[in-house]
């Protein structure tokens, strides 16, 4: 079972090795959107200050949404879902999987990339971690989250829409949390709370986003 | 080992059958024929636990696949009409991927020798974006030869795109299992001679009306 996991992972990261171009477009879509609010904004330090941590959230957001109509949609189109569906291995596991391996590509250059990006904002250094620690625990659930709506829409006609309507609601949560998590450490309460919060949803959407997932996939093939 | 009782399909309005039943034990071939639209695929689908019949039960060792699940799909090799190719893998690493999904051990080399026995030498490194058609069918196909240990296999058209020679390789695969004491089901327009000690046939009807 294991090696299947394992072969599905690779499989995932091999396929996103040959084809750059659709991680990267995610890459530099959160990294322009991030980038037109200074520009949009003004040079307002303060201002712009009070935005960033919510700025960097909703662009993660976006971008993340960005990357989820694909990730069945592939597989569903060339038979591999089908051959999934019939595994030894439990679809469940198969989609926590793949979930993994669609944000070790669409998700983590985000955390990394968020820093960088938030220098444009003026966003103290001192506050840098507690930015990608957040990022760290909050896009693992957007990609779960998020696989859910992809299953749901798989195979449908404008789908892409549609998930996104499902699926953004959903993560309002997430978004405050996360986003708050800066604003506590701006305001000088600590961030330990929201970082708490984020990790219990973290654990609790692993848990069991993957077999909703699963559910969602057999129905959506029949 | 396989046993279906009283099966009935429902798509988009139309009955394709109903009171479809057989039984289907170690060593013994079945053939699902019929024109197109007839049905085929969606018994196949059945069979294998992907569609779940608006009526009647599919029985494995005389328990309902739906309980089993896992179970059941561990003894069950399914090659669909989609070959579940990927482009930007090379052939190898598609029928390792595929092995691995089905929980059957494929290392190196018997990997190679499956793709040689199906006339794929050479090929293995190559991505299956440039493969045929056809070679394409015979890499989804190389699976057949090592999944000896799977008591069912299920092939839906499996002589599509394949030329003489690979066709006669893969009805020689399906004769193996057989006297191995495997079961297989399949479905086809060609005239397939595979040697079994029992074969049946199963004919869906034309289609018929709501």
């Amino acid at each position: 079972m294991l090696a299947a996991l394992r072969c599905v992972i690779w499989r995932d990261l091999t396929l996103a090795m040959r084809r750059r171009s659709d991680f990267v477009t995610v890459l530099l879509f959160f990294v322009i959107v991030v980038s037109l609010f200074p520009l949009g904004v003004g040079p307002e330090p303060g201002l712009l200050r009070t935005i960033a941590p919510g700025v960097i959230w909703v662009a993660a957001l976006l971008a993340s949404m960005l990357a989820l109509s694909r990730l069945f949609a592939a597989d569903h189109a060339d038979g591999t879902l089908e051959q999934m569906l019939l595994s030894a291995t439990p679809l469940g596991m198969i989609v926590a999987a793949k979930a993994l391996a669609h944000w070790l590509v669409t998700g983590l250059p985000l955390v990394l990339m968020a820093p960088v990006l938030a220098l444009q904002f003026d966003l103290p250094q001192a506050h840098f971690g507690v930015l990608v620690l957040s990022l760290l625990l909050g896009t693992p659930v957007l990609s779960l989250i998020g696989a859910i709506g992809a299953a749901l829409t798989l195979g449908l006609r404008g789908g892409g829409a549609l998930l996104a309507l499902l699926v953004l609601p959903l993560n309002v949560p997430v978004l405050i949390i996360g986003a708050g998590a800066v604003d506590a450490v701006a305001s000088g309460l600590g961030a330990q709370a929201h970082l708490l919060l984020l990790t219990a949803f973290l654990v609790t959407a692993a848990a069991f986003a993957p077999w909703v997932v699963a559910v969602a996939l057999r129905i959506s093939v029949e | 080992m396989l046993e279906a009782v009283d099966l009935q399909c429902v798509r988009g309005g139309r009955t394709l059958f109903s009171g479809l039943g057989f039984r289907l034990g170690a060593g013994e071939l079945l053939r699902i024929g019929g024109a197109n639209g007839s049905g085929k695929t969606s018994l196949l689908r059945i069979a294998c636990g992907l569609l779940v019949p608006t009526a009647g039960v599919v029985r494995w060792r005389s328990e309902d696949i739906r309980s089993l699940r896992e179970e059941f799909w561990r003894d069950l090799l399914y090659v669909g009409h989609a070959n579940a190719i990927k482009d930007d893998l090379t052939a190898a690493e598609n029928l390792a991927t595929a092995c691995a999904l089905a929980g059957v051990k494929a290392d190196g080399g018997r990997a190679r020798a499956a793709l040689g026995l199906l006339g794929l030498g050479g090929c293995e490194a190559l991505p299956a974006r440039v493969l045929s058609q056809g070679q394409r069918r015979r890499v989804a196909l190389a699976r057949l030869a090592l999944s000896e240990a799977v008591p069912l296999w299920v092939l839906d058209e499996p002589f599509t795109a394949l030329d003489a020679a690979a066709v006669e390789c893969v009805q020689e695969l399906i004769a193996r299992h057989l006297a191995r004491g495997g079961a297989v089901v399949y479905t086809t327009h060609h005239e397939a001679r595979i040697a079994a000690a029992v074969a049946l046939r199963i004919d869906l009807g034309t289609v018929h009306g709501s």
